[in-house]
């Protein structure tokens, strides 16, 4: 029954840069329509196993990834599988905000428009104005949709990094420590939307910040030294951790 | 004899260097921070100021022993023989060197003679007076730092000054001779459109390019300086060799910036780095000796009349030089789009040509167009491959299988051919600053839009 319930499911992952075993061993189910965190210290391997998940690894020319990670019951490891068409499917967002230097129109509309999700301009206005509005940056942006991308401030770029990734109508949301350059204010503003997206999206968020993680997060693993320690429900995890290591790190004695 | 107190200033200008640096570590008494400045920028104060004391002394007195040892010996000469020409004064004059120093002189006589043993006494009191300043200045100076250096002497400030001062005085040198080759470019000029009467419009307009075959005392025939075929010329072989190399250049940089594994790209960049400095000499020959004897064959064998020089050869050479202009700069700025930026569109589901085609280059389009203008301004500027490749005539035409010209190669013609130098000045002058525009608009423009691509990403 769990099976069925999980929407990426990790066997016996191995990642390797050259020689270097960057994950050991990681095997994982990530629930659908929930946000699961991934904490630990830097160099852990959690961004690693994260950008596994939509094969951004591939761009990589070093790194070997060896083990199963299936999406929906289907292998995207599969020579059949094209990662471009995975990417589709699996939107991220970058730790750094990258706005395409374009208009904030047409930062948006990148996607649909390679994906030829639109059939007519006024249709595609539609899915950048759904996008920029659930981005919660609408507000901010409906007049000036023909200014640079790059001329918002920082906190407005990310939402306008995750409206671009939502406007392609991914199914699951990586987000690779989306506040880490962002004021508090920002990061409060982007927390709430990533709660909002939970409701149609699964959401797989690393972060360096254990109350970010304790705030949106329902699942949360811990990843030491390229190994999943710990993985479950984020209150247990924070309240009644298993293994010690992942107490010293939550308690801020390791990490 | 310069060389030597050349030499000598050298030395004394180290000798003090040590001995500054020994006294102030003999003040300090062993603490370093009891002195304001390091040991080694006293010793340095004093190096500067003795060197440069030295040098500018010996520079100061050989420009004006020069200056009073000829005047004195030329008016010698023209009292000696004040009816002869001022070319045969100077040559009494060198011939009087030449006896002074011992060598072979064209012709011997009392006037010379006299000269010579003047000239000797002269170089005599000079050679001491050179000696006794430079060194004695040199010295002065030496003693002077040496007394200055103390506990609070500030001699790092004081010897960062003087760098600051000599690294300004160099930054003038660049600068004052960009001016006078640019003074003298416009004072040519004007002199040329003075001699047509100013009549401008013939020169920019006319279309009969023939110089030298209208000279009639002095004066040019206006109707045969139209120098519309020479642009019509450069433009044509320009234009061809743009076409040549901004696709296979452009494309070459997208190849190894994007496509090539590590490995191709440390084999091929350097490749085409080497493509960079075969001289254009090199290209101007295999053009006229290769490339257009196969044109004109090729072009009998389907029909087609190629002249064996051609616009269309010269052109081809051209922009296969530019390539490693265009590729190497494009690559440059392609590799500086940021990977986030790829990374971006990766996560978006793009391919790598919709990547490239609609991230990298729209971000990097603003160098890649200062890297064509660049291009431009090296190709209107080219003169090697033209001169053997393309031709001499000055033939306003549009077909690229005959010979032109091109402004290069006609300033080239005027100035090797053997026409008087002030005839041919004019119009080579003219020539060369009207490209001179052309190429300062070409990289103002190219530099205007690189610093717009700065301020992209900061």
């Amino acid at each position: 029954m769990e099976q069925i319930q999980s929407k990426i499911s990790a066997k016996n992952v191995q990642v390797f840069y050259d020689d270097n075993q960057a994950i050991k061993d990681v095997s994982v189910e990530i629930e659908d329509k929930t946000v699961t965190a991934f904490i630990g210290p830097s160099g852990c391997g959690k961004s690693t196993f994260l950008r596994c998940i939509n094969r951004m690894n591939d761009t990589i020319d070093v790194c070997r990834v060896q083990g199963d990670i299936l999406i929906d019951g289907e292998d995207i490891y599969d020579k059949r599988v094209d990662p471009v068409q995975l990417r589709a499917k699996v939107g991220m967002v970058f730790q750094k905000p990258n706005p395409f230097p374009k208009s904030i129109y047409d930062n948006v509309a990148y996607g649909p428009r390679i994906h030829g999700l639109a059939k007519s301009k006024t249709d595609l206005d539609h899915i950048v104005e759904q996008a920029l509005r659930r981005g919660a940056i609408w507000d901010e942006v409906k007049d000036r949709l023909d200014a640079p991308g790059t001329g918002l401030s920082g906190g407005q770029q990310q939402r306008l990094c995750i409206a671009r990734a939502i406007a392609t109508e991914p199914e699951i949301l990586l987000m690779d420590e989306p506040c880490s350059a962002l004021d508090p204010i920002a990061t409060a503003q982007v927390e709430e939307l990533i709660d909002e997206l939970r409701t149609r999206y699964s959401v797989v968020i690393v972060t360096h910040s254990m109350q970010q993680a304790a705030r949106v997060s329902q699942k949360t693993a811990f990843f030491h030294l390229g190994n999943l320690v710990e993985y479950g429900d984020t209150a247990t995890i924070f309240t009644n951790p298993q293994d010690p290591r992942t107490e010293s790190y939550i308690t801020g004695r390791i990490g | 004899m310069s060389a030597v107190l050349t030499a000598l200033v050298f030395i004394l200008a180290i000798a003090s260097f040590f001995m500054a640096r020994f006294r102030a570590q003999a003040i300090s008494g062993g603490v370093p921070s009891a002195l304001h400045s390091r040991p080694s920028y006293h010793g340095f104060f004093s190096f500067l100021w003795v060197f440069l004391v030295g040098a500018g002394f010996l520079i100061t007195i050989s420009v004006a022993s020069n200056w009073h040892m000829t005047s004195t010996l030329l008016s010698m000469a023209e009292d000696g023989l004040p009816d002869a020409p001022y070319i045969e004064h100077q040559l009494i004059v060198s011939d009087a060197q030449a006896l002074a120093e011992g060598r072979i002189a064209s012709k011997s006589d009392d006037l010379r003679q006299a000269i010579s043993a003047r000239y000797a006494d002269l170089a005599n009191v000079w050679i001491w007076v050179k000696v006794t300043l430079v060194a004695g200045g040199a010295l002065i100076a030496m003693g002077v730092t040496q007394r200055t250096v103390s506990l609070t002497w500030r001699a790092r400030n004081h010897s960062e000054a003087i760098v600051r001062l000599v690294l300004a005085a160099m930054a003038i040198i660049a600068i004052l001779t960009t001016i006078g080759i640019v003074g003298s470019l416009i004072f040519e000029t004007l002199n040329f459109f003075e001699n047509l009467d100013w009549r401008i419009d013939k020169y920019l307009f006319g279309t009969t390019w023939s110089p030298l075959s209208g000279v009639n005392e002095g004066k040019m025939d206006a109707d045969k300086v139209g120098a519309i075929p020479l642009f019509a010329g450069t433009l044509m072989i320009t234009l061809i060799a743009m076409v040549v190399a901004v696709p296979v250049g452009l494309f070459a940089a997208i190849y190894l910036s994007d496509f090539a594994s590590r490995r191709v790209r440390a084999f091929a960049k350097p490749m085409l780095e080497i493509l960079a400095g075969i001289p254009t000499v090199v290209y101007g020959f295999f053009a006229a000796i290769t490339v257009a004897p196969l044109f004109r064959n090729g072009g009998d064998m389907i029909g087609l009349n190629i002249a064996s020089e051609s616009a269309l050869v010269a052109g081809l050479v051209m922009g296969i030089m530019i390539i490693p202009f265009i590729s190497s700069l494009s690559d440059d700025v392609i590799n500086a789009v940021p990977q986030a930026l790829r990374d971006g569109s990766y996560g978006l589901g793009a391919t790598k040509a919709e990547t490239i085609r609609q991230v990298v280059l729209p971000a990097a389009l603003p160098g890649i167009v200062s890297a064509v203008l660049l291009g431009f301004s090296r190709a209107v500027g080219e003169t090697m491959i033209v001169v053997m490749a393309a031709g001499q005539g000055a033939n306003l035409t549009a077909n690229p299988f005959e010979a032109v010209t091109t402004v290069t190669v006609q300033i080239v013609m005027l100035i090797t051919g053997d026409t008087e130098a002030d005839t041919a000045a004019g119009p080579a002058f003219t020539l060369g600053f009207t490209l001179f525009c052309v190429t300062l608009l070409m990289n103002v423009i190219a530099q205007r839009i690189v610093r717009r691509y700065r301020e992209l990403y900061d």
